[in-house]
């Protein structure tokens, strides 16, 4: 068609258009029939809680998948794409929650990949450079991505997407591993590309970071499209109502409990490594019995306190005083929790396993396993079937189970809810109110700051360097989080 | 008659090799080892059991025998503690410790069998030959069909028991499925059980080589295996790992080369047809365990 | 030829098949993917030579051996790759299935006695001038010309992998394979020709062995070297210009065997023929963990 006409269809169609999208997965739906329709200048955010679909939906818009149905339009010509390179050729750019840097690689390696002909670094270098006049973002093109904190990784994916001239960037749950600050500062730089003429999609299951930056909203709910508008003429209620159906729920309330009584598990000048090896943090921290303690922390430093106390990692020095029954469930299921190669009675009878002598009582681990899936709610096929024949919330529930049902003394969980829909995350929360109820202790890590203010009775913050203990309150939680950074950064 | 029972005897007796180190091998990657090293710790059991055979069969007479197949045990296990202590220390990828010792182990045999273990009249470069009471008996008079094939029939049911009804089988089963579970959900202590899957591997293959030196070949020489210990692998994949399905596989394995070397001496049919048929059998039972959808072991990067 | 010379010379023969087949491995395990069906590429590149060579020339010979071990690499290819398979179980299969197809082949047409037949084979080409340098000119310039191709892929491949987006991507790969998929990158594109360029490699080195310097085909005659050369990546810490130079060290310490011959130092025969082997071990356990493999190493990534 002759230049006039493509102008004319540029100016006035949406810059990305989803039209009826539909993608099924073994038989299941995951997208029926959606439409998302994409305008320059303009924040969309895309809501929808665990499972909608809203990742999937992006992943067919930046040619990871292919939809079964339906059809994708840039500038309001019909485009097919069969990988991620031809998206980003079309202009559209994803800024991913993990898994999308090379942490051995450098900066401007990352930013290279995928392009074509000779290599040069100084080429990289000098596009970078060109990305920070325009936009205010700097990065140093020589630091390896291993030794970058979460916010300055994000901040290096969203720079490559501008190196590579995108015109539309779509995030994905971007301030799950941000403090607040970072946050803000995040939704500047969106707000910033918004206005010079770009499109930012925001797929996200906070409602609040929906409502203070969306511009336009459209929401999910199991694979359907329930709502699409302008921010403008939407309340919090109905965006709620759209999320959940008819039954808005209320993360439970906390309830009152008696007070704690005798200490469970202790650490005294314990000096643990935290992830990334680099820093070691000295601490002294108390659980009792019958409490439930919140953690929060920056870029890997609550999951190795969290291995310290349930017993799975040794500190450097220091005393640890733990009790004999420990419950963990960890936070990668599919790798430290569950056996893909085991049955579920198989998978039940890893718990002490490795202090177990003599013969395998396979037929009371049967019994303890149907147990563990009645109480429990597990949905599965029977103790034979293999933990992949579960959704994510019925292979929690398992792992939870497996883990309460020999009544642990303390009970240490990390980020329990993530990823789970919001059944599976009510039982979860009800499930850890009732082991502390029982008289256990609790401590449990999660990113999620609203999820900390209403489970815990009392809240730790730590950093690479420091302990500090809170209410659970989320504010509280939010300034201490702010002060343990800047702390960090002197 | 008699000719059809003597080839299924040959068949049994060529199994037997087979299927014990073949037990080895499935026991070593059902638990997270890659032991491709039964090669060398079968020859480094028929060593021990030679030496301990030649010193002793004199005086205790058929004691010596089950000496024998517990010093070939000790010998495998000491050989394959060499490839766990490797890794152990210095990370070396038992994969490519477990071959080398192979290869060194072939040397060692012909340096042995040439020189001090050579038999007195040093002319052929070999042991002396056993006398009757350093042999196993016979199970079936008139054929070759010796102890150890019950051997290693009873190895087979033990190991599966193991593995189905002991805590520690489980163990094994768990860190060779998936070490970060079994570390971080079993608090299993996958170092120590890495290294006791390690030795037992090797004490099975050395129980190999001890029997075949004491009921067949009563002698230590070169090119005393031909290739047990590889083909060793191809019989535990075949099986799925299983250690009952080892019995049939090992079988199997025997009347192939058996009939391999029949059709050779008839049809001048090359035996090493034999191994391109087995080879190709592997082929086959891994497209079945890919197509299924699960590893029958796990991934080695863990390490 | 002065002790030294010999030496060196022996030096840069072991090497040469060694340091073919270890840079092909280097390429695939940058990928993320392990071949352990090396030895079979090699002792099938052995044998493919072994057959093209009786057909004229010895580089019509090379170009069998680097066909053959494509094939073999194919085979590990379409299971490991494609299929999905363990790596380990397919290589060490494909490692047997080559074994014994070569062992078969052979004897079926050759006969079963296995007589020494005999092909051109490829002698020493001087090159002018280089040669003449004292000392290492000739162990370095007087080899067959397949080690002067040997010289010219070391420093091509070490260029590809890090001066052009092609070998970025290889790295990556061997990196995180999910990662590179966000990058438009086709994870298994590359494994596969980065498997196929391995065996190609290897299967040169078993040409070398055959048509370069033994002059014929024995069963076997690849002796672990396909192992050895795996290690010999893990030495030169999985970068081409180290591999180089861990191939050549490996000859010179397997050379050493004619010092010691030289000296009157009498060991069994059986000692040098081992130490090839046992110095493997030692480079490992001296480098003790501290090379850092490409992170994926072996691994199979689900590509969501």
């Amino acid at each position: 068609m002759d230049n006039d006409s493509r102008a004319h269809r540029a100016l006035t169609s949406p810059i990305l258009a989803l039209n009826d999208i539909t993608k099924r997965f073994n038989g299941i739906s995951a997208l029926e029939s959606v439409s998302l329709s994409i305008e320059a200048g303009r924040i969309t955010a895309l809501l929808g809680e665990n499972g909608a679909g809203k990742t999937t939906l992006m992943r067919i818009a930046f040619g990871m998948i292919q939809p079964d149905a339906g059809s994708i339009l840039v500038d309001g010509r019909r485009a097919h794409f069969h990988s991620p390179s031809d998206a980003i050729a079309a202009g559209i750019g994803m800024v991913h929650q993990q898994f999308s840097l090379i942490p051995a690689m450098t900066v401007s390696e990352n930013v290279a990949l995928g392009g074509k002909g000779r290599f040069s670094s100084k080429e990289i270098a000098s596009r970078l450079h060109e990305v920070s006049e325009r936009t205010g973002l700097t990065i140093d093109p020589h630091a390896r991505v291993a030794d970058l904190s979460s916010a300055e990784r994000q901040k290096l994916e969203i720079i490559r997407t501008i190196a590579h001239d995108a015109r539309v960037m779509i995030l994905d749950e971007p301030t799950a591993v941000l403090t607040p600050r970072d946050t803000a500062e995040l939704f500047t730089q969106l707000r910033a590309f918004a206005v010079s003429g770009g499109a930012v999609i925001l797929i996200t299951h906070k409602l609040t970071d929906a409502l203070e930056h969306g511009d336009d909203v459209s929401v999910l709910r199991r694979g359907h499209l329930v709502l699409s508008s302008r921010m403008s003429k939407l309340t919090e209620a109905t965006l709620v109502t759209a999320m959940l159906g008819n039954a808005p729920h209320v993360l439970s309330a906390r309830e009152s409990r008696s007070a704690p009584s005798r200490v469970a598990a202790s650490l005294v000048q314990a000096t643990i490594h935290t992830k990334s090896r680099l820093t070691a943090m000295t601490v002294t921290l108390q659980v009792r019995a019958g409490e439930i303690v919140g953690v929060s922390g920056l870029d890997g430093a609550a999951t190795p306190l969290l291995r310290v106390l349930a017993g799975r990692v040794k500190p450097v020095s220091g005393e640890v005083k733990l009790p004999q029954e420990i419950g963990f469930v960890p936070e990668n299921r599919r790798d430290e929790a569950l056996i893909e190669d085991f049955s579920l009675a198989e998978n039940f009878a890893l718990a002490g396993a490795g202090r177990r002598q003599g013969l395998m009582q396979w037929h009371a681990m049967e019994a303890d396993t149907r147990d563990v899936i009645s109480v429990f709610d597990v949905r599965t096929p029977g103790t034979a079937a293999f933990p992949a024949k579960l959704s994510g919330g019925n292979q929690q529930r398992f792992v939870l189970g497996r883990e309460l049902i020999k009544r642990p003394d303390l009970l240490v969980l990390e980020n329990p809810t993530q990823g789970l829909d919001v059944n599976a995350s009510v039982f979860v929360h009800e499930r850890i109110r009732r082991a502390r109820n029982d008289g256990a202790a609790v401590v449990f890590y999660s990113s999620d700051v609203d999820e900390l203010a209403s489970l815990s009775d009392r809240v730790v913050v730590v950093s690479g360097s420091s302990l500090t203990e809170v209410s659970a309150d989320r504010d509280e939680i939010g300034r201490a989080l702010l002060s343990v950074e800047r702390n960090d950064e002197r | 008659m008699n000719a059809e029972l003597a080839l299924v005897a040959d068949a049994l007796v060529r199994a037997t090799p087979l299927i014990i180190a073949g037990l080895a091998v499935a026991f070593a990657f059902r638990g997270g080892v890659f032991n491709i090293g039964a090669e060398g710790q079968l020859l480094v059991g028929a060593i021990a059991a030679t030496a301990v055979t030649l010193a002793s069969s004199g005086s205790i007479g058929r004691f010596s025998v089950v000496l024998a197949v517990v010093a070939g045990a000790l010998a495998g296990a000491a050989w394959a503690w060499i490839a766990a202590e490797l890794k152990r220390r210095f990370h070396v990828l038992e994969i490519i410790s477990t071959i080398m010792l192979n290869f060194i182990a072939i040397h060692l045999v012909s340096f042995l069998v040439r020189g001090p273990l050579q038999e007195p009249a040093r002319i052929y470069p070999q042991t002396e030959t056993f006398i009757k009471s350093g042999r196993l008996p016979l199970l079936v008079p008139g054929t070759r069909l010796h102890l150890g094939f019950a051997l290693a029939i009873l190895l087979a049911v033990t190991l599966a028991w193991v593995f189905n009804h002991t805590a520690f089988g489980f163990r094994v089963r768990a860190t060779g499925a998936s070490p970060a579970a079994a570390r971080i959900a079993g608090l299993i202590d996958t170092d120590k059980t890495s290294l006791a899957v390690f030795l037992i591997s090797g004490a099975l293959a050395g129980i190999a080589g001890s029997v075949e030196v004491s009921g067949v070949t009563f002698a230590l020489y070169e090119n005393l295996s031909p290739g047990y210990g590889y083909t060793a692998i191809a019989v535990a994949l075949i099986a799925g790992l299983n250690p009952i399905g080892i019995i049939a596989s090992g079988i199997f394995f025997g009347i192939l080369e058996t009939g391999a070397s029949a059709l050779q001496r008839e049809f001048a049919v090359p035996s090493s047809l034999a191994s391109v048929v087995e080879a190709a059998l592997i082929i086959g039972a891994l497209t079945i365990a890919a197509v299924r959808g699960r590893h029958p072991i796990a991934r080695v990067a863990e390490s | 030829m002065s002790a030294v010379e010999t030496f060196l010379e022996g030096t840069v023969r072991t090497a040469t098949p060694l340091a073919f087949a270890a840079l092909g491995e280097t390429v695939v395990e940058r990928s993320g993917v392990i071949n352990i069906g090396l030895e079979g590429a090699i002792i099938a590149g052995a044998f493919g030579g072994f057959v093209a060579a009786g057909y004229g020339s010895t580089w019509l010979g090379f170009a069998g051996a680097m066909l053959a071990g494509i094939a073999m690499a194919a085979v590990f290819a379409c299971f490991a790759i494609h299929v999905r398979a363990d790596q380990i179980i397919t290589g060490t299969a494909i490692s047997l299935l080559g074994l014994g197809v070569t062992a078969t082949l052979y004897r079926q047409l050759y006969g079963a006695t296995g007589a020494g037949l005999s092909i051109p084979t490829m002698g020493i080409s001087e090159l002018p001038l280089l040669s003449s340098i004292p000392v290492i000119g000739r162990p370095l310039f007087a080899q067959p010309s397949i080690t002067y191709v040997l010289y010219l892929i070391i420093p091509a491949v070490w260029w590809w992998m890090y001066h052009t987006h092609a070998g970025l991507g290889l790295r990556a790969t061997g990196e995180d394979p999910r990662a590179v998929v966000v990058a438009g990158i086709a994870a298994k594109r590359i494994q596969v020709l980065s498997v196929l360029f391995g065996g190609a490699l290897g299967g040169i080195a078993g040409g070398v062995l055959v048509i370069a310097q033994a002059g014929s085909f024995a069963e076997g005659m690849s002796a672990g070297r396909g192992f050895i050369a795996i290690a010999i990546v893990v030495l030169g810490r999985w970068h081409p210009l180290g591999v180089a130079a861990a191939a050549l060290i490996f000859g010179a310490a397997s050379a050493l065997q004619y010092f010691f011959q030289a000296l009157g130092w009498s060991l069994p025969y059986q000692a040098f023929l081992a130490l090839p082997y046992v110095l493997t071990l030692l480079g490992l356990a001296g480098i003790a963990g501290k090379a850092v493999a490409p992170a994926s190493l072996g691994r199979w990534q689900d590509q969501r």
